[in-house]
């Protein structure tokens, strides 16, 4: 759904980080939500329907970017920068306490 | 940790008030959500100079490498990455950033934590596929991202019209914009002399609108916007003329306008007051930003939005505030003429009367279907139905439907839900009152207070 201008210009990905267990090539300054708008179904699932849902606002503002991120449930995606080998996890419903 | 003054907000406000107020010798922490200066609307200005995207993002926002660079040497603390989730009188602040909360203490607080962009509900705008043109451009600003297949942007204002011409400079389609702007009233023709002040902003607006018009259609005049598709989204529909338009679409932008961010404002119980024309809420603040509340002072548009220019005026006079209000500084009056910080804002603020009238909030009725509440997907047909037993209180709505207890607390559907109260009760909707807004601000672990405690007891 979205591509970085770099790759465009034939630029290679500055980093690998792991979509559920995918390892998958990101840009420097792109959060994890940006990554789950590149990667097909990584999205979160509404808790309440079940229904995929991706990142809205890109401000902090709707949670909608949801995201496992190294292990820690419902982290912000829009407010994390991917770093190398982050691993990201589509979260599927609600947080669950053992993470 | 203790400091004269704790700013919430790293944008063009909270930036140039904690420059002034190091001028004065101030001790100053600056607590910002995101993990480099800018706030949205210099949005990765550090790292974006050597970005092929820099050129396309234009000159104002380039603007932006000055303040930021000027903000780093300032002296002032800086905790980017970090959320404030509870503000606590005398004044305490509770934070959280990785995993960890801790407790700071200002004798003064500066709320600039900005705005966000209008929640607009309509048909589908859950699917994925979706998003804001503010969110878009974030995209564009922090990663360099740009939208791929067929990309529709719908909304009004001057945002969408920025940034659909950085897309065509950088080489992006766009598929068609639906304008929803009505025909300029009176009222908006009124305040053009006063506009004109502003010639270059008005000039940059047709400018805009023409590069648009050469690459892609433009649709107006149309209703119900539908957006559809199976997981994702497949394809828009709107009505027009009487009949139904079908288009496929891979990438849906919408924006009608932005609005103050409120809730922190509102949870300290300071006073509000209404923009009809506006359709938002905003802290009431006298002549240096101080709010109702002694010693909390509100800068920028989380004051009432006039941009990042009478932004950045605003924060340095909010500075100024905070500085006769601590006893920092005797000559605030003086300095505040010597800087002519008044003309300058004004200025800076000559375009907007005639933008707010052009661009007013959608007030189209909502479809019984539609989801107001994200998070706990609610329609405006069960708010509707919970408003009609009950009084115009949202509290009654959101205790009988959930609407507005998600972990957005209500910053999507807070507006919507007033607004479908005053229209079931027959009111003007400035007479029925916003969510009541309770800490924790942003949403907390019982790990991250246990966390605060120990942090407490190391200090």
């Amino acid at each position: 759904m979205f591509k970085s201008v770099r790759e465009q210009l034939g630029k290679r990905s500055d980093m690998i980080v792991l979509v559920n267990g995918v390892e998958t090539p990101a840009w420097d300054g792109e959060t994890v939500a940006s990554v789950l708008l590149r990667v097909p179904g990584a999205g979160r699932r509404s808790p309440v329907s079940g229904t995929p849902r991706l990142p809205y606002c890109q401000m902090g503002v709707c949670f909608e970017c949801l995201a496992i991120v190294d292990g820690i449930a419902s982290t912000q995606g829009c407010l994390v920068p991917v770093r190398p080998g982050m691993r990201i996890e589509s979260q599927r419903g609600p947080r669950e306490i053992s993470r | 940790m203790s400091y004269d003054v704790a700013i919430v907000g790293a944008g063009p406000a909270g930036m140039s008030a904690a420059i002034r107020l190091r001028e004065f010798g101030a001790s100053v922490v600056v607590i910002d959500e995101q993990p480099s200066p800018g706030g949205q609307i210099f949005r990765g200005i550090e790292r974006n100079a050597s970005s092929p995207v820099f050129p396309a993002l234009g000159k104002d926002y380039q603007k932006g490498q000055a303040l930021a660079a000027a903000f780093r040497v300032s002296g002032a603390e800086y905790l980017p990455s970090t959320q404030v989730w509870q503000i606590e009188d005398g004044w305490n602040l509770y934070l959280t950033a990785e995993g960890k909360a801790q407790r700071i203490a200002a004798r003064a607080v500066l709320l600039a934590n900005g705005a966000q962009e209008r929640p607009v509900p309509f048909a589908g705008w859950t699917l994925p596929g979706v998003m804001t043109v503010g969110a878009a451009q974030i995209l564009l600003k922090s990663g360099g991202m740009l939208p791929e297949g067929k990309v529709w942007i719908a909304g009004a204002g001057p945002l969408p019209l920025l940034y659909a011409t950085q897309l065509l400079n950088l080489g992006g389609r766009i598929a068609g914009f639906l304008d929803t702007s009505t025909p300029p009233r009176l009222s908006a023709l009124r305040r053009l002399p006063g506009a004109w002040r502003d010639f270059g902003g008005l000039l940059k607006g047709l400018r805009w609108l023409r590069g648009i018009k050469r690459s892609g259609i433009i649709v107006r005049g149309f209703s119900d916007l539908r957006a559809e598709g199976n997981e994702h989204l497949e394809h828009l529909t709107w009505e027009m003329e009487g009949k139904r338009h079908r288009v496929e679409a891979d990438v849906l932008l919408v924006h009608e306008g932005v609005v103050p961010r409120i809730h922190e404002t509102l949870a300290l119980g300071c006073a509000h007051h209404w923009n009809d024309e506006q359709g938002y809420l905003a802290a009431k603040v006298d002549r240096w930003g101080e709010s109702s509340r002694k010693s909390l002072f509100v800068a920028g548009d989380a004051s009432g939005i006039g941009g990042w220019l009478a932004a950045t005026i605003s924060g340095e006079i909010a500075a100024l505030g905070i500085a006769g209000r601590l006893g920092i500084s005797s000559e605030t009056d003086r300095l505040r003429k010597r800087a002519h910080l008044d003309r300058r804002r004004k200025r800076a603020l000559a375009l907007r009367p005639f933008l707010d009238a052009m661009y007013p909030p959608p007030r189209n009725r909502l479809p019984d279907d539609v989801i107001a509440c994200r998070c706990e997907e609610v329609t405006a047909g069960a708010i509707r139905a919970a408003a009609r037993n009950s009084p115009a209180d949202p509290s009654a709505v959101k205790a009988a439907t959930r609407c507005g207890m998600g972990p957005c607390q209500g910053r999507q559907c807070g507006y919507t839900v007033q607004a479908l109260l005053a229209e079931v009760h027959g009111l003007p909707v400035s007479e029925v009152r916003f969510f009541h807004i309770r800490p924790p601000l942003k949403p907390v672990t019982l790990g991250e207070i246990a966390s605060l405690e120990k942090a407490d007891r190391a200090t």
